[in-house]
Parts: structure tokens; C-alpha cells; sequence
């Protein structure tokens, strides 16, 4: 799926690294001993049965769940639990899983809200929608529709995005995340319940926005198929724990993957 | 605007030109960028296609040479058309949607070297079928996303070319003056644009139009529509279809009219209402999506409201065509309808997009009568044309005030139509192509000895008003045992026009007379089974009922009555009719996949039924094996009743065409 010819996004540095960590809700045992990195520039993917600690590992990441034990080491600087706000000021966005929008928006509105971050001038003046805030609201409107434009959806614009159809509403949840001009973006099963040419469309805007953005990308993803097409590479999880790290190639071949995913005779 | 565009400025360059000199600070084209309208004067328009006109040259593009363009309506792809014929290169618009082996198809046909495509999508298909076009060298491209990465050797952005051609105008004086000569150097009868028809019978051919021709059928029109540079239009349609050619490339250079591009085709419909066209054209269907969505909106409306819509649209239908065709109305029906346009046609109007249409067109299939009355019945001056591409569109067109449902107008200005022996419809107008390309055999097939050009449509006089009215393909029309005149299509078309009956199939090619099996619409005729108390377990026992049939009887028997109005139509009414004991369905073969009648296979499958509506029986068994959605198979058996129809007085002379 990459353009032919070019070269690949430079994949550089390490962005993100995460080590030795391990999450339990009492006596459950979520994440354990993982580690991994994420290089800027890359299309990371997380998979893994049902239920091994994908969705936590993301949420890990990007501060919601706190750690027991482990480092996360953001853009050089050690933490030893990230808090949401740190996340998001730091440049990491996410969609969900359940797409989690304001319904009552339009489409429009809700990727607005992913510049709030960005808005500088202060509450006076957003109230009076004067001055300072002004330009500055065209020059996050600007953004927001180059935005639109990259998602091609610009009949949905206006649409409260509670009557859109669930393709779309990911589509522009996808819009808002990327509206934070991310520098890691987290996407929880950017394909789930989708048909084949939404899952097709999907990878092509993931694809784009790695490309053209330059946004390092993790996700988690069930659909096999667009995962070895999408990722750089990937690392797999099972109750926990980490049991392969590479490229798709390497991992499709692992013996422990093939296990895990179609189980073995104990 | 100039009345004699032609004199002045025989070629589009140097209409463009023109049109920079006397309407330099009028908007000449606006397209809706990151949300916003923007918008090139003429001045700018001609500035740019200057400097892409350079670039071009200098990337080889040469005189007498053609171009592919491929994409959606956007500026930069009109001025790839102005900027090749301002080099005297002939564009060769293709179907953004055509693929990858329809475009190859053209593209090897019209032997391009160049295309200029919209955006990655359009590069990539092209790549796919490189092997097949050997010819194209280079490829321009609009929307520079996603081609970051792509071997650019053979790849250029129009932007950029545009800037080298900026820079070379700027650095060098000689470089416009050279242009000057260039577009000095265009000959009215040079060819202007090649216009691949779709191809629906057959492969495509490649319809050459000239400057001279194009720009004279389109000042007659202009003239026509009092078209001037104060109007707006929305392009919308395809950039390779004649329509948009001519009623947006060719009016818009010879009126100085803007030409707004819409967002992206999904949008059309809301960049419509923000333009404002004073100048509109679509095709019947959708005509009929848009009244659909208000109708379904209406019904999710409050009762007052919906209460004033019904009423009102029931004043408009009373009054409201009259007033429009500036006929004496009674001075409460004109108050009432005042009224209403305050209260609903205003607003509705508004929401449609078509406050300030002045003109509004249709054409392309028969509209029903209902669907047209509504638009013009709300203050939409909508009227009928024909026309083909060999005919650079217009053939016949409704001038003001003379509009009716069921015809398509007199001739155009300068153009002139018969009608041949077999009743097709053979015309000569000032747009008509000089040929197709490279395929003199097929040319010489479309016209006769005489210079007239065969448009395979069969049509006829309408005595009372003087306009054509078009009946059917030629090939498609028959004749009764006694020589009638007997077009299945037309009649069918008159019988789908209500909202009851889905699908007619029109039998009496060699037979005595006409008859007709039919499908009921489910939906519609459902909906009248529960207000009328008529209980039915399926389609087969709703088909058969007794209530439904004389239902049905009465549109049969308004058909019969506005065939018999035309004394050519006359002798093809409806004598027999049955309603068909299951739908038509493509799953079993009867129609096909764009739910077209398979007439042949029909005829076979319903042999009894059609022996029984020749024979006079009353009713017919039948049973006929059907394909479940599921794919099992089953049969169906019915007895089908027969009606008879009343047949009104056919006038004298029959079956000669007028």
C-alpha cells in the first residue's frame, strides 16, 4: 500500500519506550513485565487475543491507567506514570474503541474541540469571540478544514455527528485526534465493525496521516489482515505478557503467535 | 454582453481573452477550497491559463495534439481545456468515473501524450494500464496529496507548471508576445474538443467538435436564455459530458457567466443553495431525489406545518404553472399564491438552492408530468430540451412560456429538423460535429447524404403546439399488423409515470394491437391497500384484486385519452391489459441489472399470458419458476385476469407520421 518508488517515512528515533511494566486490578494481572518502543515515525501495532491487555497497554501509555510497576520514557524524559493531561499537552492523541464524540455537535464542532490545546487566548476573549480570539479561531478553523478536507468529509460538516453513520463518526473521531497535531497518535481498533471499503478507506487515511502528517501511529487492531499490511512493526501480547516483537513478517511466523491465536493442546 | 460573439472572437482563447478585456473584474469561476468559496476574475482566469499555456509549451505540448482530462469539476482542470486550446492542442475530457479499461480505451484512441488528472486516484488508474497507452508521455496532476513519494520524472503538478510558466512570462517579454501570436494563430475550424460518447451501444467514439461550430450554437442559445456575465452556474455535471461542455465551458466563454465548482460532488447539493445559480441543469432523477428528500422531511414536520405545505402545494398546482406561463389566473388565486410564496415556494425554493434560478433545464430521459409540474407549479422555470452530443447538445429547446410536460420543444435558433420515412429524427444545426475521430466509416453511418445528422431517435410533430416530441430509439419502434406506428418505451414511460404501477412491459410489434402486462409498485399501492381497508397476505393477492384493477383501469384508460390526443399515437392505445402475478425481478433474469425489461426473455417466459391477451380470454394460468434472495428456487402459479379497455376515438388518418 506504500507509494512505489518512495522511500518510507524515516524511521528515526526512539519516541516512546516502554519498560518493564506491569498493571493488576487486584488480583488480575493486566499487563505484565512488558517492554517495547515506539520510533518516530513508525505505524506500531499492538495485537492480541481477546483480553491480552491491549486496550490497557494503551491506556498505559497515555496516562488513564497508572502503572504498579515500569518507566514509560516519553521524548526522552522518564516518567514513571504519565497522566492524561501530561499525555495530551505532550503530543499523544487517541481515538476509543467505542467512539467516544460529542453526539450533539456537528462533525465540525467536535474536531474544533481537538485545537483546545492549542488555544491560546484566554477565556475573556473566547467568550466575546473578539480580538485575539478571533484570528485565532480562523487560523484553528483553517487547520480543521485542511483536516476535513485530508478525510474528505466535507458533506458531513454540518451534521450533528450523532446522525452519522458509524464509519463516518469514526472517521471524525480520527479528525479530532489528529486536529491535536499529535506527535503519537493511539488508535483503539481504528477498524472495528466496519465493512470492507470502510476498513479500506480507514487505511488509507492512516496510511496518509503517517505520511503526510508525519505522525507516529500505535495501534490496535483485531483485523489480521490490515494490521501486516499497515504497520511497520508489531509487537503481541498475550494474558499480559509480551510474546513477540518484530515485523510483520517475523511475527506471522513466530511458533508462540501461531499458539496463542489458535490455541495449542496443553 | 456581445450579441455576436463570434465576430469578434472566433476561437475560445480568444474569447478568453476577450472576456479578461470587457468583464476583467467580474468573477469568471469560484471553487470552494478548506470551506470557503474563492474566486479568479477573468482578468486572473486569463492570467493563469497564460502561464500554464507556457508551461505546457515548454513541456512539449504542441499545436494540433491532444490531452486528456480526467477528474472532477475544479478550475485547475478547465484551464488544463483553455490552456491546450489556447496552444491549439484539442482536450479530450474522459469520465472521472470511468475505469481503468473505459480510460485506457480513450486514451489510446484519442493518442494523447498528455493527461491532465485531478489527483492521486486518477494518476494510479492510469499507471494500472500504462502498458496499454504507450503513447501518454506525461501526466499533470491537480491535488498534489499522496503523489509526494511518486517517480516524478513523468509526473508534473499543474501548480507548478503554472508558476514556471509565471516566471518564464514575467522574465522574458518575447515569451508573450510569442503567446499573443499562438493564440492569433487559433483558425475558427480548428477542432476545439474531442467528446467520447459513453458508449452504452458499443465502444465510445470520439465526437470532434470545432471553435467556429461550438461558439456559434452556443451564442444562439445564450441568446435564447438572455444569458449574460450577471449569471452563475454550478458545475456539477461530468467535465466529460457534452452538458457540461456546453452549458457551462461554451455559455460561460461566450456570456462571461461564473462557473462555480462545487466542494467535492458529495456537496453539490449544499454548495448549490450557497451559490445561488440563476442558471441550472439536471437531469430528471435528480429532480426527483431532491423533491423526495422534501417530501420525507415534510412528513416528519409538525402538523401546522405540514397542513400549509399540502395546502399551498395544492394552490401552486392550481395557479402557480398558469402564472409562470403568464396566463390569466383569477385575482384570489393570485393572491393565494402570493401568499403561499411567502409562506412555502420561497423558503422551499431557498432550501433547494433555486431562489435565483432564472433558467432551468432537463433533459436526458422522460420526466413525468407530475415531477415537472411541481417544479414549475413552485416558480421554477424549468423547461425540456434535446439534444446530443453530435449536436453539441442542443437540438430542440422550450423557449418561455411554451412549456409542456410530454414534449421537448421546437428547433433551436438556426437549427433544422425533419423527420426521415422510419420516423426518426434527423436534424442540422450550426453546433453539429465536423466527425467522429479517426473513424470516417462511423461518421458517414451517423449522417445522411444530404448533410443531416441521424440522431437513432424516433419522434414526431406535435400538431397543436409545433413541438417534437420523442418517442422512442428508432430501432426499438414497431409497427402494428396494420402499420401503426407502435413505440413500447413511450407508452410504457406514460404508464410508470404513476406512482401505482413500477414496471410495464408494452406488447403489439406485429400484432393487432396494443397490450400491455404490468407490475403494481408494492409500496405505493400497499400504502393505499391499508388506508382503503383492502387486506392482502402478498404481492401475487394484492395484484389480483378485483379494487386494484380498477385502479389500475383508470391510469390505463388516462394513458389511452392522452395518446389519442396525438392523432400519430393514436392508434397504439391500450386495448388489453393484466397485472402480472409476480414483480419483475433481475435475479430471474427478466430485467437486467440496471432494471431494464429483457423484452425478448419475457416474451418467452410469459408465452401463456401473452397467448391469452391475443387469444380474448379472460384469464390465464401461468406458473413460472422464481429465484428466492436466497438463491433456492421455487414456482409460482396464478390465474391472471384480463381486462379490456375502452378504446378512445382514434381521429383519421393513422399511422403516418407527421
Amino acid at each position: 500500500m506504500r507509494a512505489p518508488g518512495g522511500p518510507d517515512v524515516a524511521v528515526g528515533d526512539v519516541l516512546l519506550a516502554v519498560e518493564n511494566v506491569s498493571l493488576s486490578f487486584g488480583g488480575v494481572k493486566a499487563v505484565s513485565d512488558v517492554s517495547f518502543d515506539i520510533r518516530k515515525g513508525e505505524i506500531r501495532a499492538i495485537i492480541g487475543p481477546n483480553g491480552a491487555g491491549k486496550t490497557s497497554m494503551l491506556n498505559i501509555i497515555n496516562g488513564f491507567y497508572q502503572p504498579q510497576q515500569g518507566r514509560i520514557t516519553f521524548k526522552g524524559e522518564a516518567h514513571s506514570k504519565m497522566r492524561p493531561h501530561e499525555a495530551a499537552t505532550g503530543g499523544i492523541a487517541r481515538t476509543f474503541q467505542n467512539v467516544a464524540l460529542f453526539r450533539g455537535m456537528t462533525a465540525l464542532d467536535n474536531i474544533m474541540a481537538g485545537r483546545t490545546l492549542r488555544m491560546r487566548s484566554n477565556f475573556f476573549w473566547q467568550m466575546l469571540r473578539y480580538g485575539p480570539a478571533m484570528s485565532e479561531e480562523v487560523e484553528h478553523r483553517r487547520r480543521v478544514e485542511e483536516i476535513i478536507d485530508f478525510l474528505k468529509i466535507q458533506e458531513i460538516r454540518r451534521v450533528p455527528v450523532g446522525r452519522l453513520p458509524y464509519g463516518l463518526q469514526k472517521r471524525v473521531e480520527l479528525g479530532r485526534a489528529l486536529a491535536m497535531e499529535p506527535e503519537l497518535l493511539l488508535l483503539d481498533e481504528p477498524m472495528a465493525g466496519m465493512n470492507l471499503e470502510e476498513k479500506e478507506d480507514m487505511s488509507r487515511f492512516v496510511l496518509d496521516a503517517n505520511d503526510y502528517y508525519g505522525t507516529t501511529i500505535a495501534l490496535i487492531e483485531h483485523d489480521m489482515g490490515v494490521v501486516m499490511d499497515l504497520s511497520d512493526r508489531v509487537v503481541v501480547l498475550d494474558h499480559g505478557i509480551k510474546i513477540a516483537d518484530g515485523t510483520p513478517d517475523e511475527v506471522k511466523k513466530n511458533q508462540a503467535v501461531i499458539d496463542a491465536y489458535l490455541g495449542v493442546a496443553h | 454582453m456581445a450579441p455576436n460573439a463570434a465576430a469578434d472572437a472566433d476561437t475560445f482563447p480568444k474569447l478568453l481573452v476577450r472576456n479578461a478585456r470587457i468583464f476583467g473584474a467580474r468573477p469568471a469561476m469560484r471553487h470552494k477550497d478548506l470551506g470557503i468559496w474563492q474566486t479568479w476574475t477573468w482578468a486572473e482566469t486569463l492570467d493563469n491559463v497564460r502561464a500554464y499555456a507556457v508551461g505546457l509549451h515548454r513541456l512539449g505540448l504542441k499545436r494540433g495534439e491532444t490531452i486528456a482530462i480526467v477528474g472532477a469539476n475544479r478550475p485547475r482542470l478547465y484551464w488544463s481545456v483553455m490552456a491546450a486550446q489556447m496552444l491549439g492542442a484539442i482536450p479530450v475530457p474522459v469520465y472521472a468515473d470511468a475505469v481503468a479499461e473505459e480510460l485506457a480505451y480513450v486514451l489510446a484512441h484519442a493518442e494523447v501524450r498528455f493527461a491532465a488528472v485531478e489527483d492521486q486516484e486518477q494518476v494510479d488508474k492510469i499507471l494500472s494500464v500504462m502498458e496499454r497507452v504507450p503513447g501518454l508521455e506525461l501526466m499533470l496532476y491537480d491535488e498534489k496529496r499522496g503523489l509526494r513519494d511518486y517517480d516524478h520524472s513523468r509526473l508534473h503538478a499543474m501548480e507548478d507548471v503554472i508558476g514556471e510558466g509565471h516566471k518564464a512570462l514575467a522574465g522574458d517579454p518575447s515569451v508573450g508576445a510569442w503567446l499573443d501570436a499562438e493564440i492569433a494563430a487559433g483558425k475558427d475550424s480548428d477542432p476545439s474538443i474531442i467528446l467520447y460518447t459513453s458508449g452504452t451501444t458499443g465502444a465510445s467514439k470520439g465526437v470532434v467538435l470545432s471553435n467556429e461550430r461550438s461558439i456559434r450554437a452556443a451564442s444562439d442559445t445564450v441568446a435564447f436564455d438572455k444569458l449574460t456575465e450577471n449569471d452563475v452556474a454550478l458545475a456539477y455535471l461530468p467535465l466529460a459530458w457534452v452538458g457540461d461542455h456546453y452549458l457551462n465551458y461554451a455559455q460561460g466563454m461566450v456570456s462571461g457567466f461564473c462557473m462555480a465548482c462545487p466542494e467535492s460532488a458529495d456537496t453539490a447539493m449544499q454548495d448549490l443553495r450557497e451559490i445561488g445559480p440563476t442558471f441550472y441543469f439536471a437531469p430528471p432523477r435528480t429532480l426527483e431525489l431532491l423533491l423526495t428528500r422534501v417530501m420525507i422531511r415534510m412528513e416528519d414536520a409538525g402538523f401546522i406545518k405540514r397542513a400549509l405545505f399540502h395546502y399551498f402545494i395544492g394552490v401552486a398546482r392550481r395557479y402557480g404553472e398558469r402564472i409562470l406561463n403568464g396566463q390569466p389566473v383569477p385575482l384570489a388565486g393570485r393572491l393565494l399564491y402570493a401568499i403561499g410564496s411567502l409562506l412555502v415556494y420561497g423558503p422551499l425554493k431557498n432550501v433547494l438552492g433555486f431562489s435565483r434560478v432564472r433558467v432551468a433545464y432537463t433533459a436526458g430521459e422522460a420526466i413525468g408530468p407530475d415531477l415537472f409540474n411541481f417544479y414549475r407549479s413552485i416558480g421554477l422555470n424549468l423547461k425540456q430540451l434535446y439534444g446530443q452530443t453530435e449536436a453539441f447538445l442542443y437540438v430542440t429547446a422550450q423557449p418561455d412560456g411554451e412549456i409542456y410536460s410530454d414534449t421537448v420543444g421546437p428547433a433551436c435558433p438556426n437549427v433544422d429538423i425533419r423527420i426521415a420515412e422510419n420516423g426518426e429524427v434527423q436534424f442540422r444545426s450550426p453546433g453539429m460535429f465536423t466527425g467522429y475521430f479517426k473513424d470516417a466509416s462511423k461518421t458517414a453511418e451517423a449522417m445522411t447524404p444530404d448533410g443531416y445528422v441521424k440522431t437513432g431517435d424516433a419522434g414526431f410533430f406535435d400538431e397543436k403546439t409545433g413541438h417534437l416530441k420523442i418517442i422512442d430509439r428508432a430501432k426499438d419502434v414497431g409497427r402494428l399488423s396494420d402499420g401503426t406506428l407502435f413505440p413500447p418505451k413511450y407508452i410504457e414511460n406514460k404508464l410508470k409515470f404513476y406512482p401505482n404501477i413500477r414496471e410495464a412491459v408494452a406488447l403489439g410489434d406485429r400484432r393487432d394491437f396494443v397490450a400491455v402486462m404490468l407490475n403494481i409498485d408494492l409500496t405505493a399501492v400497499g400504502s393505499w391497500a391499508e388506508r382503503n381497508n383492502v387486506v392482502y397476505g402478498s404481492y401475487q393477492e394484492l395484484a389480483g384484486h378485483p379494487l386494484v384493477y380498477d385502479m389500475i383501469e383508470k391510469h390505463v384508460a388516462e394513458v389511452n385519452r392522452s395518446l389519442a390526443a396525438d392523432k400519430v399515437m393514436a392508434g397504439a392505445q391500450i386495448k388489453r391489459f393484466l397485472i402480472l402475478h409476480k414483480e419483475l425481478d433481475a435475479d430471474d433474469g427478466e430485467l437486467t441489472r440496471t432494471q431494464k425489461v429483457r423484452r425478448g426473455f419475457i416474451a418467452e417466459r410469459y408465452a401463456p399470458l401473452i397467448k391469452a391477451l391475443y387469444d380474448g380470454s379472460k384469464e390465464a394460468d401461468i406458473s413460472t419458476e422464481v429465484t428466492f434472495e436466497d438463491g433456492r428456487k421455487g414456482v409460482i402459479s396464478a390465474r391472471v385476469k384480463i381486462r379490456d379497455m375502452l378504446v378512445e376515438p382514434v381521429p383519421a388518418a393513422m399511422g403516418k407520421a407527421a
